[in-house]
């Protein structure tokens, strides 16, 4: 059933290049504004002393530029004006050859075969008005593996430009959709943050639903119907095994880890009522957390694992509330109009996400964890599921949109930034749903 | 096989009350029994297309609903007398909700139908260990369309005979 998928174990070596960086940088994007500028970038594809070298490295500059553009907060200068080629740039770049096309910030690099069969790739980004390389670092990794380093270059060139963590070196789980809507087929699948990667993890002949990693992106909790009994699950993405959690009466579902990975928390439904309970994965012990006879369900602990936020309709329609993880403390944080539902946790801690109904419409939004500041991010017929980005800078969600009589009508991912600015539908190979951003994949440091 | 039959008959139901124009809702929505029954040629006694066709399988529930309408009670008093004659059988009551509602909610949704439809006929004597529960939430829709009678069609519980 089950399709086994392990990790390319990821052995990264950091070498810092012996740099001075100054402490005062000019060049730094302020990202806390709404709708900042794109900064124009300059990222030379990557030298290599033959053509399997060269080829790698203009795959490794493509990646990185793909990566910054879809922040939103880069633009990456056409190729084709540049002035300074390649080969010269290693020995020094000429900034006013990058000034003249308004290049604000410079990146390049190279690649090479190790002896040992390893790939190494370094690359450096210079301040272009300031004249200072602000970055420059060398890794190694196995030649399949050339993407995750272009991944965490494009991280760490994020990271000093807008002073906060990137999110590049992630992937997503989601579920795969296809086939009549009546009896929709829907697999497990998992892929890179940008798509790449794309692999499915179950044969879609069991329904499968809202798959959430857990905090080592190493397990995935969801929910599956095998033997036409709903239930949550747990699959260990390396060695392929699941286990069914727990042996309960009634469906359990909307599972999530805890932050410290030793937990599960999800909705049991019992004689049609659903509460939340908090399994521990260790001692297999549940524990009831709501005892209300109304739905209680979507609950997302947050980041320090002391409270919960979930969604319950024992205010009449689907709200938002908090607890603390052992019940106690409960408290309403959403009072506007409509439904609000699936809230999802910032991983700053500071936000939550939700989805909410109002009229004919759905949003997803974003609050304050007391309930305060609430912003609508996006809005369409129906908008679901929010997701958020490693570094609680980008949401991901699904959108579906009408379907005709016949069943028409895709459904797809979508990522929007924080602000509200910067829509972008993810590529899926097919119709794409329940997406869960995994957190940065670990890095071996040496 | 069986859940495959399942979205023909709704069709079907469909497709005769427009085509005879008495089509709003109710009229077929609770599965009432009516002359349908003879369209379809002879019926297995004790069936889900008897259940279906003769009896009415399923129900139907307002926006963000689970209790029980009055023509829903009619139905499943029905379905008690038919399982109550055919005593052997064991059914699964399915709970749904329309695609207006986030998948979750939806799930949790549709296990409160299900649920109440088998309380219902367990009120009417039917023995509980002879009805199994299971919400598909938005999953399994019946009819397809973004539209207001869709979504109709879509919120209900069905009861399947295992």
């Amino acid at each position: 059933m089950i399709k086994k998928f392990a990790f390319a174990l990821l052995a990264l070596f950091f070498l810092p290049l012996t740099l001075a960086t100054p402490a005062h940088a000019s060049l730094k994007i302020d990202i806390t504004r709404g709708h900042a500028q794109p900064l124009p970038i300059a990222i030379v594809d990557f030298l290599g002393k033959n053509r399997t070298e060269r080829s790698s490295g203009q795959q490794v500059a493509e990646v990185i530029s793909n990566n910054l553009s879809n922040s939103g907060l880069f633009a990456p200068i056409d190729q084709e004006s540049f002035i300074q080629t390649a080969d010269s740039l290693l020995v020094q770049p000429r900034f006013g050859d990058w000034r003249i096309i308004n290049t604000q910030a410079l990146v390049y690099g190279k690649v090479e075969m190790q002896e040992d069969g390893r790939l190494r790739v370094e690359f450096r980004l210079w301040d272009v008005f300031a004249e200072q390389q602000l970055v420059g670092q060398a890794f190694y990794t196995e030649p399949d593996n050339w993407r995750r380093i272009a991944h965490v270059i494009s991280d760490k060139i994020y990271e000093r430009l807008t002073g906060e963590d990137g999110y590049f070196d992630s992937r997503l789980v989601y579920i795969a959709e296809s086939g009549n809507a009546r009896r929709r087929v829907k697999r497990l699948a998992i892929m890179d943050q940008d798509g790449a990667n794309h692999r499915y993890l179950t044969d879609g002949n069991t329904l499968v639903l809202t798959p959430r990693f857990s905090p080592t992106a190493q397990k995935i909790t969801y929910m599956a119907y095998y033997s036409n009994r709903p239930r949550v699950y747990i699959l260990d993405i390396d060695t392929g095994r699941e286990e069914v959690l727990g042996d309960f009466p009634g469906m359990t579902f909307a599972p999530r880890f805890s932050p410290d990975g030793k937990s599960v928390i999800m909705s049991l439904s019992h004689d049609g009522n659903a509460d939340i309970y908090l399994m521990n994965l260790e001692t297999r012990r549940i524990r009831q957390l709501t005892t209300n006879s109304a739905i209680d369900t979507s609950p997302s602990m947050s980041p320090d694992g002391k409270r919960i936020v979930f969604s319950s309709d024992r205010g009449g329609s689907p709200q938002l509330y908090t607890m603390d993880v052992d019940g106690s403390n409960l408290r309403r944080v959403s009072f506007g109009n409509g439904r609000y539902n699936t809230p999802v946790w910032s991983p700053r801690g500071d936000m939550i996400a939700f989805t909410r109904q109002l009229g004919g419409t759905f949003y997803i939004g974003v609050m304050r964890t007391d309930g305060s500041g609430e912003r609508l991010l996006t809005e369409s017929y129906l908008d679901e599921g929010p997701t958020w980005s490693p570094n609680g800078r980008v949401i991901s969600f699904f959108r579906q949109e009408r379907m005709s009589r016949y069943g028409d009508g895709k459904t797809r991912l979508f990522t929007v930034d924080l602000t509200g600015y910067n829509l972008r539908e993810m590529q899926t190979p097919n119709d794409a749903s329940d997406p869960a951003w995994s957190p940065l994949l670990p890095i071996e440091q040496r | 096989m069986r859940l495959r039959i399942l979205p023909v008959i709704a069709l079907l139901f469909l497709v005769t009350a427009c085509g005879t124009g008495t089509g709003t809702g109710s009229k077929y929505s609770t599965g009432a029994p009516g002359t349908l029954g003879e369209r379809f040629g002879s019926v297995v006694v004790g069936s889900q297309r008897d259940l279906a066709v003769n009896v009415g399988d399923r129900v139907f529930f307002d926006t963000d609903q689970w209790s029980l309408k009055s023509e829903a009670r009619d139905v499943l008093k029905r379905q008690a007398v038919f399982l109550k004659r055919h005593d052997s059988l064991t059914v699964t009551i399915e709970g749904h909700a329309d695609e207006r509602g986030t998948r979750e909610y939806n799930l949790a949704l549709g296990e409160r139908r299900a649920n109440t439809a088998k309380d219902y006929l367990v009120s009417q004597g039917v023995s509980a260990n002879r009805i199994n529960t299971i919400s598909y939430g938005k999953e399994r829709p019946a009819v397809l369309g973004s539209n207001p009678a869709a979504w109709a069609q879509n919120r209900r519980s069905v009861t399947v005979i295992n």
